[in-house]
């Protein structure tokens, strides 16, 4: 009806609230990439020889793949020569020996953004790395974590102070030849986060990492990686936001969780990076892989993603679930508005004994944007006894979006079983009467629907984000009421 | 308080609603009787704003405010409510959690402080028990997976928790066995009040030997076409519609019951 629609549509116009631009100095690249700019970036970096060889095996490989053309999204061609692929604000000397060194600027983007990176307003119970455009600006909570023995820092650090651990797992959850995104990101990945829990440890705190693009035509190629040795447990979260500008960005970031014997991570994203206008104009490609590996048996990785930003959304996070009875789980919202698109899903890999995996994924299409599904749950030879479980709800509002699912099963292993259910809802005018009849704002109607809607995906989330997420819905969604 | 002139409404246009006139004073007690396609819920749902609906001729005010000019969620905070016919469902939105964000609507309005979830959760609980619904449904999802029986308490335990100035009683009676009807009559009964007026829409007499009306009024073709007191109720259930030259096929139902 005529209501639901206007009062939607006004919902979704809302606008997005991280947009601003921080005026700073910064070292930019020219824009192009040829081998000279990999060797620059990493002697900035001041990376060992092994780093330099391993970013140019990827580079070298790239060059020979193409770029994916199966998603349910369109963009024009990216030219990979005109982004700059290093930028970086000014400083001093090398990197800041505390929070004081950093620039004030930089504290108050992160303030405004509502992560406070100084001690004594910092998160209560949240460590925090901060990554502006190519560089970790910042790292909370260093000391506690050291003391449990937990090694949470930049990416750049650990390649630098801890490289037994970085070679040793970086690259084996997702390789180089891995796919055309994964490719460049190895090649020229400027920084990320680094974590290692040791055998044993509870993680005394959640890790976060929040990523903020700020410079214009540069793209931002993070690296995080995760290790979970024996016996440990960490929760981890990222949040990204960048500025409103007329161009689309790249965000090409690369994942890999290692969980080893009875090891669990918790990974939850929060990804809400400029979306591009009502005309679908400007906004961020996330054309992002994330993989876990649970090698060890009784491990298990879950991923708990709430999606409400970006123009273009490439997004699998994935589970090889190696290790007898390992459990993989992804838990995700997925919210798209005005002409934003999303191809995201999961992959869950069976290969070991008894392994288990849930999908619950909830699609959310307003306006005129393109919601897509796309999860494969593969079964080899060897996963005696494993079991799937995915249930796909998609929820549209107004009548010009779309929802699709693509579920992929593959099977060798006769003993395995998949249970799939998928729905398909509206927003409905009974619903929005019904609420409105009740005193309720349209507004706030369709809040409490969605979020109804994803309920079961927010109680996966932390506390403190569960209710960040369903705020950040409600600010998605302005407009959407139509 | 509610006074209805001329109203004509249409949907998809077709024209339901055809000149109705209607004063309702506070303290009273309506019952708008008639077969069905005769416009009974079209009047409800113009009432409450149902924007499917288009008012095409007429005027409504609620205690001398002009109705038509507000929204939907402004009637019901200047104290329109309506028992649905058939409840819809918002699934994974809990019962409480709904109930509390409509009354600090309304009480947002009215300017007073709204309330915790602690406060609410008590009140709420009371409001359950007189209806006789289990506390239970109040974490469950807005009427998700309730009986026909249980989801027309529900709606009841709402007007008491609202507490409106017009409640309107969609065909309330509708689906409900003799227990559940003397529990929903009960909880009617209790939002009589002096300051209160109640509309209730219905097909059938039987729920009128539990909430005693004032007025009866008969609504065919789109128009009050008469008007009393309680006898006439009695007097439709004795004769039927056809008795006033109305075609109804569920007469002999009516009758029956």
């Amino acid at each position: 009806m005529a209501t639901t629609d206007k009062e939607v549509n006004e919902l979704i116009k809302r606008e997005y609230e991280h947009g601003f631009v921080t005026e700073i100095e910064a070292d930019t690249f020219e824009p192009g990439l040829n081998e000279d700019v990999i060797a620059r970036l990493s002697a900035i970096k001041k990376e060992p020889e092994w780093m330099l060889e391993w970013r140019l095996k990827a580079y070298r490989r790239w060059l020979e793949m193409d770029e994916p053309d199966w998603a349910h999204v369109g963009y024009p061609k990216i030219d990979y020569n005109s982004i700059s692929y290093y930028s970086a604000p000014k400083r001093k000397e090398d990197m800041p020996q505390s929070l004081d060194e950093v620039d004030p600027e930089l504290l108050k983007t992160y303030e405004k953004l509502g992560i406070p990176l100084h001690e004594r307003e910092k998160l209560a119970g949240v460590a925090v790395d901060a990554v502006f455009d190519s560089v970790s600006v910042a790292t909370t909570f260093k000391e506690p974590l050291a003391k449990a023995g937990v090694i949470f820092c930049s990416i750049s650090e650990a390649v630098r102070d801890y490289p037994e651990l970085v070679q040793k797992y970086l690259g084996t959850v997702v390789p180089h030849g891995d796919n055309f995104f994964a490719g460049l990101n190895s090649a020229v990945f400027s920084d990320g986060t680094f974590v290692y829990v040791p055998k044993g440890v509870r993680c005394p705190m959640e890790l976060s990492t929040y990523f903020r693009i700020n410079a214009a035509n540069t793209g931002q190629f993070e690296r995080t990686l995760i290790i979970a040795d024996e016996g440990s447990y960490v929760s981890y979260l990222e949040g990204c936001t960048a500025p409103m500008r007329d161009e689309n960005q790249l965000h090409a970031a690369v994942v890999e969780l290692v969980a080893l014997d009875d090891a669990q991570i918790k990974y939850s994203t929060v990804q809400n990076w400029y979306p591009g206008d009502e005309e679908g104009k400007g906004g961020i490609y996330n054309f992002v892989t994330k993989r876990g590996a649970c090698i060890g048996k009784n491990s298990k990785i879950s991923w708990t993603q709430v999606e409400t930003g970006s123009a273009v959304t490439w997004k699998y996070p994935s589970c090889v679930l190696r290790g007898e009875n390992s459990v993989g789980e992804f838990y995700s919202v997925a919210l798209t508005h005005n002409y934003q698109q999303a191809d995201t899903g999961t992959k869950m890999i069976h290969l070991g004994k008894n392994t288990r995996s849930t999908i619950i994924s909830k699609g959310i299409s307003a306006g005129k944007s393109s919601n897509a599904y796309r999860g494969l749950v593969k079964f080899g030879p060897g996963a005696e006894g494993a079991r799937n479980f995915t249930q796909c709800d998609s929820l549209l509002i107004g009548d010009r979006c779309g929802a699709h699912t693509f579920p992929y099963i593959e099977s060798k292993n006769k003993s395995a079983i998949v249970e799939h259910e998928a729905t398909t809802s509206k927003v409905s005018d009974e619903q929005m009467f019904l609420c409105r009849q009740r005193g309720i704002d349209p507004e706030q109607a369709v809040s409490m629907i969605v979020n109804g809607f994803c309920k079961e995906v927010f109680k996966e989330l932390p506390m403190e984000f569960a209710v960040e997420a369903g705020k950040l819905l409600e600010v998605s969604l302005e407009g959407s009421v139509g | 308080m509610l006074s209805i002139k001329n109203l004509h409404a249409s949907v998809e246009g077709k024209e339901i609603l055809k000149g109705i006139n209607l004063e309702i004073k506070a303290g009273e007690v309506h019952a708008i009787m008639g077969p069905n396609g005769s416009g009974k819920s079209t009047l409800s749902q113009v009432l409450a704003g149902n924007e499917a609906f288009e008012v095409t001729e007429g005027e409504v005010t609620l205690n001398g405010e002009n109705l038509l000019d507000l929204e939907t969620e402004e009637r019901a905070r200047e104290g329109i409510f309506l028992a649905f016919q058939y409840p819809v469902e918002i699934p994974g939105v809990s019962n409480l959690q709904f109930l509390r964000t409509a009354v600090n609507a309304m009480r947002k309005h009215r300017g007073e402080e709204e309330m915790n979830a602690a406060e609410f959760m008590k009140l709420a609980k009371e409001v359950s028990k007189q209806v006789d619904l289990d506390p239970s449904f109040l974490k469950r999802g807005v009427n998700e997976g309730f009986s026909g029986g249980e989801k027309k308490r529900n709606e009841i335990m709402q007007a008491l928790l609202l507490q409106p100035k017009l409640a309107i009683l969609d065909e309330t009676d509708s689906g409900l066995d003799i227990d559940a009807l003397k529990v929903v009559s009960d909880g009617v009964n209790a939002l009589r009040s002096e300051d209160r007026a109640i509309l209730m829409v219905t097909h059938y007499q039987r729920l009128l030997n539990h909430i005693v009306p004032d007025y009866v009024h008969v609504l065919a073709g789109g128009k009050i076409i008469k008007s009393g007191g309680r006898e006439l109720a009695l007097e439709l259930e004795e004769k039927g519609y056809g008795w006033l030259g109305i075609k109804d096929e569920e007469t002999a139902d009516s009758a029956a019951n």
